[in-house]
């Protein structure tokens, strides 16, 4: 997604504490913009966690964001990565309706997409699937003539791409050299 | 030797050098006040409304660069801090508020006097914790004061259970360092930020500086004085920076914005740089940002990079603690003369007279303060909350000292004069403390009058009376079709009775004559006295620019004779 779009991914290593969530929804709020999504969970590093948001604004409203929320005594780095190359994925699980006549149409349906039956019950099917929005989006569409009775999805988690010989590594930080923010790239040699 | 949670409290209160500690006490934090009685050395200045504890505890940390500590229990003692706290983080002042909070096993139960008092002071708060084991309220104190005062200061709570503060006594550990990942003060600025904006600098024709709070914080005095002088650039200082540069030195050009010095707007609007140094743009100083230094580039040092292209694009940001940026600026920066430039500056101020104050018998305002300014020297502190008077004493007292203007600037709270002038005077004991006020923040927290008697703090309050809201009067007066609704005082006290009701002396000026006794009259009686200067009514403070307008509709002062 390119940075001057709508949709904008930070990811932000976090202080596992009470309250940080809180803390970091409540600043997205207070600038006036919206989170589309947002996935949290532990990091590789004990007692920190990672978050991934997916934000809808302008670069200046973005911009402003980032930088208050690296302000945050327990955010210990945020980098908006919407300019880098990055691997991003969601997981969904959708409830379909099924019955004897459907049941075989919807398996069909759901093996291009590489997703998985997780539970099948008599009158309902679940189904996870994993990918980008676009692919779960498509997904939800051809199922939804047939009833879906539920949809959970996480939102989206991402990782800036690993380079060739090395990888860039964690240290994904803020630079405040010039008029933008640039994400400063430090690489681990021959840690891939 | 073992300690209860609250002695834990004040043995780091102690390593933290705190002397002074604002107060109310109430259920939650009484095993904390329990503590602080066997504390000599901490001393307890008791409020009469928690507001004043945050207030005084911010007046005695701009007065005196130190930290400010207050406390309250829980609940609505928890919330009367509230606007303290809010006015401390906008204009950022180092304060570590203690609050008690109702035992653990009760959170969350709606308890007596419960509030979730971190969750509400989230967005007002540089940082906030709730300490919910007795083994990290030492690290949480020493993060604490470590927050407050290091980078941009600002205020920081600490909320904790009644249960913690009396628990099990255990031996007190002072951590030797705090590990706060990611939080990293700036110091020095980088090498490609500081040659650009030199370069900037060494180029500009007509450069003007930008003198804000950060400047005081930083205690930069010495080397914005250094770098005007070097360059021979003009300084306009924001309200919270004035007092940053000497107001007598001949290249001070007074305060920028809303209220401030037409000639100093007007240098900004011909400026082709500003070296913006620890300010924010605040709105009242730029008014509407389109046509704000239309021709300037911009320079803009700040400690907070969050403040970088927030309302004002930078053409080049320099990250770095100001005293320090400024240290490795001055070797940088080309001696220069901006002769022309200088003098065009001059012919503004001549045009456009700003501070003149037209000769009347009545008793106006803006002759009080000139009068109060000459009496003391230019070397009072002086403490105002929002409104008219504020403008006035910005306007119209020759600041002789760094850091002598204490005022509610960016929260803009009524009532801050009183409190804040309290904690001011506690810090600075050797110092005068005039607290200006309007008769309407007067009311808001005289009630701390008490509080000035019973512990004798020497401060001397002027009121300056009009009877009205007289700020938001004046915006009816130019913006609502003079419908002055809800914005004239009928019904208030006696001030001299009161001051009597109180103990202290009152003395009543109607008179323009009669000014120069009173302020001398209360400067020589000792401990506080309160002036109650009935000033004329519907006098307004010129200039102005209208909010989200920009200087070509700054409305003057009519004057009948030229002067200049």
């Amino acid at each position: 997604m390119n940075g001057n779009g709508r949709h904008h991914t930070i990811i932000a290593l976090v202080q596992d504490r009470p309250g940080v969530l809180t803390r970091v929804a409540g600043l997205f709020r207070r600038r006036g913009f919206n989170i589309s999504s947002l996935a949290v969970g532990n990091s590789e590093q004990k007692g920190l966690s990672r978050m991934t948001f997916v934000v809808d604004g302008d670069q200046y409203t973005v911009d402003q964001a980032t930088r208050q929320l690296d302000k945050l005594i327990e955010v210990v780095k945020v980098a908006n990565i919407s300019e880098e190359e990055i691997v991003s994925r969601e997981l969904a699980l959708i409830k379909v309706k099924v019955t004897p006549e459907t049941r075989g149409e919807i398996l069909e349906m759901v093996n291009p997409f590489r997703a998985e039956i997780v539970d099948v019950g008599a009158k309902s099917m679940v189904i996870e699937v994993t990918g980008s929005g676009d692919k779960i989006q498509a997904l939800y569409g051809l199922l939804e003539p047939f009833g879906v009775l539920e949809l959970m999805r996480t939102g989206r988690v991402a990782m800036v791409r690993g380079q060739s010989e090395a990888r860039v590594s964690d240290d994904l930080v803020l630079d405040y050299h010039g008029d933008h923010l640039k994400v400063n790239e430090v690489y681990e040699v021959g840690s891939y | 030797m073992e300690y209860t949670g609250a002695e834990i409290v004040c043995e780091s209160l102690l390593k933290e050098g705190v002397e002074v500690i604002f107060g109310l006490p109430g259920g939650a934090v009484l095993p904390f006040y329990g503590a602080l009685s066997g504390y000599p050395q901490l001393r307890h200045i008791l409020v009469r409304h928690e507001q004043a504890a945050a207030m005084a505890a911010d007046g005695y940390a701009r007065a005196t660069g130190k930290v400010g500590v207050c406390t309250a229990t829980s609940g609505p003692g928890a919330t009367n801090l509230v606007t303290g706290i809010a006015g401390a983080m906008m204009d950022s002042i180092p304060m570590v508020a203690i609050t008690g909070q109702v035992p653990r096993p009760a959170i969350g139960r709606d308890a007596f006097q419960e509030t979730d008092i971190t969750g509400i002071t989230l967005p007002i708060t540089k940082h906030n914790m709730l300490v919910m084991d007795v083994d990290d309220i030492a690290p949480a104190i020493k993060e604490a004061f470590y927050i407050a005062q290091s980078g941009r200061p600002g205020p920081v709570l600490l909320d904790i259970p009644k249960d913690v503060l009396a628990g099990d006594r255990r031996p007190f550990v002072w951590p030797e360092s705090i590990d706060l990942q990611g939080y990293e003060p700036p110091g020095e600025a980088d090498e490609i930020q500081l040659n650009q904006a030199v370069e900037l600098i060494n180029q500009a024709e007509r450069p003007v500086i930008m003198a804000g709070h950060g400047i005081l914080i930083s205690h930069a005095y010495a080397e914005l004085r250094e770098l005007a002088e070097k360059a021979q650039i003009p300084v306009i200082t924001t309200l919270l920076g004035i007092s940053s540069f000497p107001t007598d030195h001949f290249l001070h050009t007074g305060m920028p914005g809303m209220h401030g010095m037409a000639y100093a707007s007007l240098a900004i609007d011909k400026a082709d740089l500003l070296i913006s140094l620890g300010m924010r743009f605040d709105d009242r100083v730029t008014g509407r940002l389109s046509d704000f230094a239309p021709n300037a580039k911009v320079v803009h040092v700040d400690v907070d990079p969050s403040e970088f292209h927030k309302n004002v694009k930078a053409t080049v940001p320099v990250l770095g603690n100001l005293k320090q940026v400024l240290k490795q600026m001055l070797p940088l920066v080309d001696r220069k003369t901006h002769v022309e430039w200088l003098q065009y500056i001059d012919t503004l101020r001549a045009e456009h007279p700003s501070l003149y104050i037209r000769q009347t018998d009545e008793l106006l305002p803006q002759f009080v303060m000139k009068q109060l300014s000459d009496i003391t020297e230019g070397n009072s502190i002086i403490v105002t909350g929002v409104g008219q008077h504020q403008m006035w004493a910005a306007q119209h007292y020759a600041y002789k000292e760094p850091n002598s203007l204490l005022t509610s600037g960016g929260l803009g709270a009524m009532g801050f004069e009183v409190p804040a002038a309290l904690g001011a005077k506690v810090g600075r004991p050797d110092k005068t403390v005039w607290s200006i006020a309007g008769d309407g923040g007067f009311q808001m927290t005289l009630c701390d009058l008490a509080t000035a008697v019973e512990n004798n703090i020497d401060v001397k309050f002027a009121i300056l009376n009009n009877g009205t809201l007289g700020m938001v009067h004046q915006w009816q007066e130019f913006f609502y079709d003079k419908d002055f609704f809800a914005t004239v005082y009928s019904g208030n006290p006696d001030f001299v009775k009161l001051a009597e009701a109180y103990g202290i002396t009152g003395i009543r000026v109607t008179d323009k004559a009669q000014v120069d006794a009173a302020i001398r009259q209360a400067m020589e009686t000792p401990g506080p006295v309160v002036v109650d200067f009935i000033v004329k009514q519907d006098e307004q403070v010129y200039p102005m620019i209208p909010a989200g307008e920009s200087v070509n509709e700054i409305m003057e002062e009519p004057i009948p004779e030229r002067i200049f």
